[in-house]
């Protein structure tokens, strides 16, 4: 995961519109510097205001990139809007079904580690145990029991004490499995805290739509990408595979749902024609998009990487086709590659726009107008939010 | 129920009648126009078997296409009901058009008809020692509405529904999905055949709680009931109470979709969380309708192969009466993801879980009645066994699966799947084989083969098995339901199951041949051709039955019967 990230960064301030080779280890350095980045972003007023002042002045969306972002300090010279973003490369086996997996997918949220305990260690044992137990009885009197080991059958037909047994013995089993389960549903319906970045979920017949109402309100589709050899399910997206950072087939998507790592996230989830649902196993997130209701719940990612979903109710033909694909990436990162869609804001960030760009330099022009997420004159950002790039 | 006194004296009149000249009428009025509840339970059990095939096929193309992964045969079925094979759209709703006809088929025109219908009408009146349902006349019509609503769902697939043939909405029929989701009469046709084998069903439930509550043969007090008329008894109930509920909510999809209200439309006021509201206020009894006459038949063979009275049998009775009641109030653990609150979603855990205690009492119960027993392995007692070793895997999934916690990750995938399959598919329909070889000679009068019934079980066994178990590891691995393609890390686990499919399809020509050498070569049935552990009333008559039985009421001796 590591390198895949380090890996990442590179090729991302590679594809920084041409930046000069030596300008590649500035980021490198930074984050290699920045351990905490996130800490870091949570304050960005801190340090930043007056050191970035002017830069904001002169390169608006640099500006906003260089507030958050300990990657771009390369500041000024971080020429257009956003530095290149590349799409991270799963890690085989993480975040997706293992052939012939026989267990729960790996997990990479609190709750998801806790329901995985309640499963496999609560549950599956004692369920096991259960079966074991019947099955045990059952190939007993087969044995013992028969027609040549026992020709006289026996006329009992009550045992009060028995029967008050194997009656209140479950009771006290079910009783030792609802203590973690029920505290399981207590935490996950703990509402994210106030200052958690929200995401708008919306499920299409057939694709979803993320919504990112606290970084300017925009909005990216995510459609599965086509199958080789198959008819092709949506028009006008490649086939996986064309790249090097395609995941499964049937899972990979051309835009995925980036969210930064290691913070919590209230995904807010509708749907605007029939009901999906929105699931993620390696994220133990499962909840329905309604039409004309929105669900709320929160996710929280431990690790940054490629989660992979997939539709979860029945909506239409293409139902087995629109998969969610979760890139979770530093919060330092999502930045940037926030930074790289038409009116993208970073979270608190509004106010400092505001005030400082009023200049009318050319490429201020994006993040100068962010409430009309205007501005398709910019094709670079175009390209960001496709990594057909 | 003054009403349905005086019906049960004047039908009692009838028969005497009748019984005097006791002379089968002829081949239409028979079969056609019956008021016999052997014959009418005969129809039914054909019916069912008839049906089951079918699904049996749907699911056969199922397990083909899911064999590998990509779309390798549903084009050529697409095109076979009239869609334009060159249509993917047309291809992948012929998907959804075979999942819904699966899951609507097996449920409604297979288990309930062959249960209920079949060995409930078959061998109520005969355990109880009446003469005939209480309600002959509407019998006839709860069959026959049963088969229109069949034909209603079979033409359902030739008409449009959507972007192609046939109704794609699953056997629940959600909203929006199943409304403005689905265009074209196919969903209508659908709903018109839930209505109908709805209020066949309703009418079944009805007769059979008369026939039981007022025709019991002297003597015969509800505590001597056999535990198979008290199964069919809870599940009368649960028919009643459920499918009217059902009934409304299809209704409602009915106005929706073809008179501009907008009960589960957000656009107009409506609220889709309330059919599945509604739907599973059904549909969870709906799944004890389905299993409880499971439990009563395999109650019968237990006892009858361990030659011992059913063990704890108040416990028995009432365990059943338990599960019916709390079936009532679990609804919405198929609902967990819909967004419910965080005390509902509790409760619902917690009431889930309790049903886990009766049903424990019942597995414990039948062990318990082979305890010290002498037990003889014939193949009903083979697949009664079968019944409840497949039937605890299904049961202690479902403990799983009540965890609203756990079923975050759980829901709408294959582990589901394996779920209600290990209940159902390897827990319901193995005790129909169990309860088919225990009655067979008696319903036909001919011998089966022991030797064949014995080859069909292990071969069913190891293929169900084969099918369903390696769907808990998809659905743990996350493989969503209802897909007809996958990532191809499923690809190990589906072909295991399309194994296991082949391996079941061979079980059931083997039956078939078993039924054929029955009626070409079987020996023929004695009255009571299990010995001396079979003791309840249909062991007393012939093989098979006159046509009309008990024309004098048999008593019921105090002590004894069960």
């Amino acid at each position: 995961m590591k390198s895949g990230l380090n890996l990442r960064a590179a090729s991302r301030a590679l594809k920084a519109f041409g930046l000069s080779a030596a300008l590649v280890a500035l980021p490198q350095v930074a984050f290699a510097a920045a351990a905490s980045p996130m800490p870091a972003y949570s304050t960005p007023a801190a340090g930043a205001p007056g050191a970035q002042a002017p830069v904001a002045a002169d390169k608006g969306a640099g500006a906003v990139e260089a507030a958050g972002n300990p990657l771009n300090t390369s500041g000024p010279t971080a020429d257009a809007a956003a530095p290149g973003y590349t799409p991270m490369k799963p890690t085989p086996g993480i975040g997706m079904p293992v052939d012939g997996g026989i267990g729960l997918q790996k997990q990479f949220s609190p709750f998801g580690e806790y329901g995985r305990w309640i499963h496999d260690i609560v549950l599956i044992p004692l369920i096991a145990a259960i079966t074991v137990f019947v099955l045990a009885l059952l190939v007993w009197v087969a044995v013992r029991y028969n027609r040549r080991a026992n020709p006289v059958a026996s006329r009992t037909s009550h045992n009060t004490l028995l029967e008050v047994a194997w009656t209140l013995v479950p009771v006290l089993i079910l009783v030792c499995i609802a203590v973690p389960s029920i505290d399981l549903i207590a935490k996950q319906y703990k509402p994210a805290p106030k200052s958690a970045l929200t995401i708008k979920i919306t499920g299409n017949q057939w694709f979803w739509s993320y919504g990112y109402p606290d970084n300017g309100d925009f909005e990216v589709n995510s459609y599965m990408l086509n199958l080789p050899g198959q008819p092709v399910i949506n028009a006008g997206v490649r086939e996986v595979g064309s790249k090097p950072w395609d995941g499964p087939s049937h899972m990979e998507v051309d835009n995925r749902l980036v969210v930064p790592a290691g913070e919590p996230i209230r995904l807010q989830i509708t749907a605007a024609d029939v009901i999906h649902s929105f699931a993620v196993p390696s994220l133990w997130f499962k909840l329905d998009a309604v039409p004309g209701r929105i669900n709320e719940k929160v996710l929280f990612i431990e690790k940054p990487g490629v989660y992979y979903g997939q539709c979860s109710e029945l909506c239409g033909v293409k139902h087995g086709y629109m998969p969610i694909a979760v890139e979770a990436l530093p919060r330092a990162q999502y930045n940037a590659w926030v930074l790289g869609h038409p009116g993208g804001l970073i979270d608190g960030q509004k106010k400092l726009i505001d005030a400082t760009a009023q200049a009318p330099a050319a490429g201020a022009g994006e993040t100068a107008v962010p409430a009309d997420n205007a501005s398709e004159a910019v094709p670079a950002v175009e390209t960001t939010s496709s990594p057909a790039a | 129920m003054a009403t349905t006194a005086d019906h049960f004296q004047g039908h009692v009149d009838d028969h005497h009648g009748h019984a005097d000249h006791d002379h089968k009428p002829g081949f239409f009025a028979r079969w056609f126009m019956s008021t016999n509840h052997k014959d009418i339970g005969t129809m039914y059990l054909i019916f069912a078997i008839f049906a089951g095939v079918i699904g049996g096929a749907v699911s056969g193309i199922m397990r083909a296409e899911l064999m590998h992964p990509g779309i390798q045969y549903l084009g050529a079925v697409a095109s076979f009901f009239g869609d334009d094979a060159s249509d993917f759209n047309a291809t992948l709703h012929m998907w959804n058009v075979l999942i819904t006809a699966h899951g609507l088929i097996m449920v409604f025109f297979v288990v309930m008809p062959a249960t209920i219908g079949g060995f409930g009408n078959w061998f109520i009146p005969l355990m109880i020692g009446a003469p005939d349902m209480a309600f002959p006349r509407m019998n006839n019509i709860s069959f026959w509405l049963t088969f229109a609503g069949f034909c209603s769902l079979m033409m359902s697939a030739f008409v449009p529904g959507g972007l192609g043939n046939g109704a794609g909405t699953g056997w629940t029929v959600y909203a929006p999905l199943s409304t403005y989701g689905s265009t074209g009469p196919a969903v209508d046709f659908g709903i018109f055949a839930l209505h109908l084998a709805g209020a066949g069903s309703i009418m079944g439930a009805i007769n059979l709680i008369t026939t039981i509550f007022n025709m019991r043969a002297p003597g015969m007090t509800i505590h001597k009931m056999p535990l198979f008329v008290w199964s069919v008894l809870v599940t009368a109930f649960l028919l009643l109470l459920a499918l009217p509920v059902l009934a409304a909510a299809i209704t409602m999809l009915i106005t929706d979709r073809n008179f501009g209200t907008t009960f589960f439309d957000p656009a107009g006021g409506g609220d889709p969380v309330l059919y599945q509201h509604l739907f599973w206020f059904f549909g969870h009894p709906e799944v004890y309708i389905m299993i409880l006459p499971a439990f009563g038949m395999v109650s019968q063979i237990i006892s009858t192969f361990s030659k011992k009275p059913v063990f704890g049998y108040l416990g028995m009775a009432y365990a059943m009466v338990a599960i019916g009641v709390v079936g009532f109030i679990v609804w919405a653990h198929h609902m967990y993801t819909t967004g419910l609150s965080v005390n509902t979603k509790m409760y619902f855990t917690a009431a889930t879980m309790v049903i886990a205690v009766p049903t424990g009492v019942k597995i414990f119960s039948w062990i318990a009645t082979m305890w010290g027993g002498s037990l003889e392995f014939k193949s009903p007692m083979v697949w009664s066994l079968g019944f409840i070793f497949l039937f605890t895997v299904g049961g202690v999934t479902g403990v799983v699966l009540a965890n609203g916690g756990v079923d975050d990750v759980l829901h709408d995938t294959y582990y589901v799947v394996a779920h209600f399959h290990y209940v159902l598919s390897l827990g319901a329909v193995t005790a129909l084989f169990a309860g088919f070889y225990y009655w067979f000679p008696k319903m036909s009068g001919r011998m089966h083969s022991e030797f064949l019934a014995h080859v069909h079980f292990w071969i069913f066994f190891i293929g169900v098995n084969l099918i369903f178990f390696p769907m808990h590891f998809l659905g743990l691995q996350g493989m969503p339901r209802r897909y007809p393609d996958y990532a191809e890390a499923y690809t190990h686990w589906n072909q295991v199951a399309t194994v296991g499919y082949m391996i079941m399809a061979v079980s059931i020509v083997i039956w078939f041949i078993n039924i054929l050498y029955a009626f070409t070569a079987g020996k023929r049935a004695e009255g009571n051709y299990w010995g001396e552990g079979a003791t309840t009333l249909e062991w007393t008559l012939s093989s098979p039955p006159p046509f009309h039985q008990f024309e004098t009421l048999p008593v019921i001796e105090d002590a004894g019967h069960h």
